[in-house]
């Protein structure tokens, strides 16, 4: 267990050292920040003066190894629109994204577990037909156009919500969240929701596909032959074999709701990393857009850990194997 | 004899959209207090579904469209799902073929034996797993405590098959369905599995259905067979008559077909030709095709007869085949 | 195993009626009303696109076409040359219907481009591994894995933001974002078949790895390469409106439909709902009606869920 875990974090390592090359190389070959930093009638002198301030007079693999050496104590470099350390922003901008995807996991797991139920259950019924076409729709229907839709039908034409921002926080347990005020609650619904479409699509042919499956199992027509009730049959035996499946994936689906809030809070300005990342890449900061990057890639290698190692602890037949019996 | 079961023109259908599979067509069979009886044929013959049919477990797109099922003399066949529940797994259990596909993965032995009592009888949780360990041990299972709490892959097969078959007597059943009960077995655990459940029916005469391909398994067990093809009973009687004067040919064949000992260096006995295509059977006898003793009278279905104290659907039988031993 | 009985009745069915692989296929494809109709409005936007410049009012990127004086222009507006604007004009009084179907063109050979080559390289990738075995094998598995753990929409983001815009680069970073799908796909086949015993026993009998590659591996992965391509390639084509939108993706010089969109954004709030809203509609249908081709292929070329 103990080598597994080990084996696993160094190839993590690996894995973040491999993509730092990559991102730090692939973003510092594009465009030329300078000519966006120094006002168009600057003479050469100023614009020298700019080029060392930054750094890009440098070879690029030296700026590498500044960079790596940086990295390696948390700096990431300083923005050079902004000023300020990279790692810095990014961090001050990362709750607001936590919390519009954490908020979009609960909502996807909480509507899309019951509905792949009943369509999985019922697979003939006209609404479980209804369910699985709106998960195709959920699925083919790009996140950006489900979200101007959004904005047009909630906000701007019942005025129900507000369209865009982020609402005023509250504090519980030391916790600042939008999640605790209702003007918060009412900023956060649209994009949350927008967020959660993809994966509400997900968590519906997930538990469908699992329950469709376990249904034909012989175990759900031993149970049946025991005499169980259907509530029984579903509720334990069936939703205990599919839960395991749709949970690790569902938790996986975390970091891709990360990387997928780019694009949300583009559109409902929200203020998070994702929305930091496109403005940094739009302004050639490159120093924002190589420290979001270098975060996500940490992010996902994480979960992917932490996933790994759950999974071999809680599945009992990986365990078994493991202890050899 | 009181008879436990009475099947009299059981049909069962699958209306597939390839055309009716006829997989049960006009079965009739009794099975006694205490008695056991085997039901032999090729797999495709019907003999499973003609098991599910008992139970009311037939699943879309197959029902029971004639025929009687009467079970202590009250009619089940096609009765309310809700009386069919409170006979399953405690008036008739069933035993499947696949110990490893029954016992439900993540659920531990005792939560699958103790809820089988729960769905049947208000008692405590406690007396049901005190009931569920004492089962276990009556079927040659060492150390039942601990086995409740292991999970099913923790379990050899024929330990799994014991634990089955202890489900099936928790509830003290007036009869059992066994579904090829030991094909999945090693042939030495075959034996034991099959001696525990001769011993248990002896001693609780529960009467049994034993369902199986091979004539071997059911000539020591059985006291009376049943043999199907295509979804027919061909030949039905006592064990020893069947077995040491078969009349139908296609049991000749089959008998002839079983490799034993004292026939060495011989050369078995082949049925001709392949199981029928039920979607396409022949016109008039089934087995017709395959017959070395067919003739112009066969394209006519045979009713069935009752000669030389069996009852048997053949125009041809065969009184003076030798079937070599 | 308690379905035995019936299932090798029906296989028996099955292999009764004498046609070829090909006919079923089609005769099961076009069972299903939503995909026949799916395919056929695929084919019909696919016709449109390419025949955009014979059957638009005008050409939306000639200069000389476009009148300013145009600009905004609700649908069924007529426009200064005298003809009807039936979807409306937008900013910068371009024809919504001509800009959405040279739109089109450019956002379909994008997404289409892009899934073939990664297709191709996917699959190259695949049968290498599967041909080399062993470690070589092994390593590629395992990059294919580590992308696979990174969304497609992420790899895509990062790539456009080191690549820059323009065609070219989109298709790129599509590729690279898209080809372990592919490789994926050919891989679990190539597992599927050598665990078969006839894999086992033509190799044992001597036969060459490229014969059990070629023969064996590759016509049974046709089927599933498919699949996962008209699936890959409506995401392929969404991912670039996506960026698109987003800015980072296709300049201004190269409207798709994700430009378009784009530039309704800032009058929807205004109320003036159809610079965004008709061209969104356009990637709709083409996303949806690719999916639901998809959808069905998948049901009907997976044996396993076969009825």
């Amino acid at each position: 267990m103990t080598v597994f875990i080990i084996r696993r974090m160094l190839q993590a390592l690996l894995v973040v050292f491999l993509m730092s090359v990559i991102v730090f190389f692939g973003v510092n070959i594009v465009g030329d920040p300078v000519y966006m930093l120094v006002s168009p009638d600057a003479d050469q002198a100023d614009i020298e003066a700019a080029i060392a301030r930054l750094g890009l007079d440098r070879p690029i693999w030296e700026q590498y190894w500044l960079f790596l050496k940086g990295a390696a104590q948390g700096d990431l470099g300083n923005s050079f629109i902004f000023g300020e350390p990279a790692l810095k922003l990014i961090l001050h901008h990362m709750p607001a994204t936590m919390e519009l995807a954490f908020s979009a996991l609960i909502l996807a797991i909480v509507i899309g577990i019951p509905l792949g139920l009943y369509a999985g259950l019922y697979p003939d019924s006209r609404i479980s037909k209804g369910i699985m076409a709106a998960s195709i729709f959920g699925f083919s229907l790009p996140t950006f156009w489900v979200g101007l839709m959004l904005i047009m039908l909630f906000a701007v034409e019942l005025r129900w919500v507000p369209a865009t921002g982020r609402g005023d926080l509250g504090s519980f347990l030391g916790f600042q969240s939008s999640l605790f005020t209702l003007d918060g609650l009412s900023h956060l619904f649209l994009p949350a929701l927008n967020l959660a479409l993809l994966k509400i699509s997900l968590a519906i042919r997930l538990t469908r596909a699992g329950v469709r499956e376990a249904m034909g199992q012989d175990y759900v027509k031993y149970a049946r032959a025991k005499g169980l009730s259907t509530r029984r049959i579903i509720l334990v035996h069936v939703m205990k074999n599919i839960m395991i499946p749709v949970v690790t994936v569902m938790g996986l689906e975390f970091g891709s709701l990360i990387g997928f809030s780019v694009v949300t809070e583009t559109i409902f300005a929200w203020p998070g990393m994702g929305k930091l990342l496109i403005d940094a890449i739009l302004q050639l900061d490159r120093p924002v857009v190589v420290a979001y990057l270098m975060i996500i890639v940490l992010f996902f290698v994480l979960i992917n850990l932490i996933v790994d190692i759950l999974y071999s602890i809680l599945d009992p037949r990986v365990r078994l194997q493991d202890q050899g019996a | 004899m009181s008879a436990v079961l009475e099947v009299s023109g059981l049909k069962t259908h699958f209306f597939t959209h390839a055309g009716v599979v006829k997989a049960v067509d006009g079965v009739d069979f009794t099975v006694s207090k205490g008695e056991v009886m085997g039901l032999v044929g090729e797999s495709g013959s019907g003999k499973s579904i003609t098991g599910f049919s008992i139970l009311g477990l037939i699943d879309q797109p197959g029902r029971i469209v004639e025929g009687s099922i009467k079970f202590n003399g009250d009619e089940i066949a096609n009765a309310p799902e809700k009386k069919l529940k409170t006979l399953r797994g405690n008036r008739i259990s069933m035993i499947f073929q696949d110990p490893m596909m029954t016992l439900n993965p993540v659920l531990r032995v005792d939560t699958q034996m103790i809820e089988a009592i729960l769905a049947h009888e208000k008692v405590s949780k406690q007396t049901a797993w005190e009931r569920s360990r004492d089962a276990l041990g009556l079927v040659g299972i060492p150390s039942p405590e601990e086995r409740l709490q292991a999970y099913p892959h923790q379990l050899s097969g024929g330990m799994r098959q014991r634990v089955a078959i202890a489900t099936a007597f928790l509830n003290k059943p007036d009869l059992i369905i066994a579904d090829e009960p030991t094909t999945a077995l090693d042939v030495t655990i075959q034996a034991q599995i099959i001696h525990e459940a001769q011993k248990l029916t002896k001693q609780t005469g529960t009467a049994m259905i034993w369902i199986t391909h091979d004539l071997a398994v059911v000539a020591g067990l059985a006291e009376r067979i049943s043999v199907m093809y295509a979804g027919r009973i061909v030949e039905q009687g006592g064990i020893d008559d069947v077995i040491d004067r078969p009349l139908h040919p296609y049991t000749v064949g089959l008998l002839g077909s079983v490799p034993t000992a004292n026939r060495r260096g011989k050369r078995l006995f082949q049925i001709e030709g392949m199981t029928p295509n039920m979607l396409a059977l022949p016109k008039g006898c089934a087995f017709g095709p395959r017959c070395h003793a067919r003739s112009e009278a066969c394209n006519q279905q045979p009713p069935v007869e009752n000669i030389d104290r069996r009852s048997l659907r053949c125009f041809n039988p065969q009184p003076a085949a030798k079937v070599v031993k | 195993m308690s379905d035995v009985t019936s299932d090798t009745a029906l296989a028996a069915a099955k292999s009764a009626k004498v046609e070829t692989p090909f006919q079923r296929f089609r005769a099961e494809f076009f069972e299903s009303k939503i995909a026949t109709v799916a395919l056929g409005v695929f084919l019909i936007i696919v016709l449109l696109a390419i025949l955009a410049p014979w059957i638009t009012p005008q050409n939306p990127y000639d200069l000389a076409q476009v009148s300013v004086m145009d600009g905004r222009l609700p649908p069924g507006s007529e426009a200064f040359d005298g003809y009807t604007m039936w979807l409306g004009s937008d900013g910068s009084g371009r024809d919504l219907y001509s800009a959405i179907l040279y739109g089109l063109r450019i956002s379909l050979t994008v997404g289409l481009a892009s899934g073939v080559i990664a297709l191709l390289i996917g699959m190259a990738i695949g049968l290498i591994a599967a041909y080399a075995g062993g470690r070589i094998e092994a390593f590629i598995m395992r990059i294919v894995d580590l992308q696979l753990s990174f969304p497609a929409s992420l790899v895509a983001l990062m790539m456009v933001a080191a690549l820059g815009k323009g065609v070219d680069k989109i298709i790129l970073a599509l590729v690279i974002a898209q080809w372990a799908y592919y490789a994926r796909t050919v891989r679990a086949t190539a597992l599927v078949e050598r665990g078969k015993e006839y894999v086992e026993a033509a190799q044992c009998l001597g036969i060459s790895r490229s014969r059990v590659v070629f023969r064996h591996i590759l016509p049974n992965c046709m089927a599933p390469l498919i699949v996962v391509g008209t699936v890959q390639t409506a995401s392929a084509i969404s991912l670039e409106a996506t960026l698109s939108f987003l800015g980072v993706g296709l300049p201004q010089t190269e409207p798709s439909i994700g430009v378009l969109i784009a530039n309704g954004f800032e009058y929807m709030l205004s109320g003036r709902y159809w610079i965004s809203v008709f061209p969104g509609v356009a990637l709709l249908l083409t996303v949806v009606s690719i999916n639901l081709v998809g959808d069905h292929l998948r049901d009907v070329l997976n044996p396993r869920l076969r009825k």
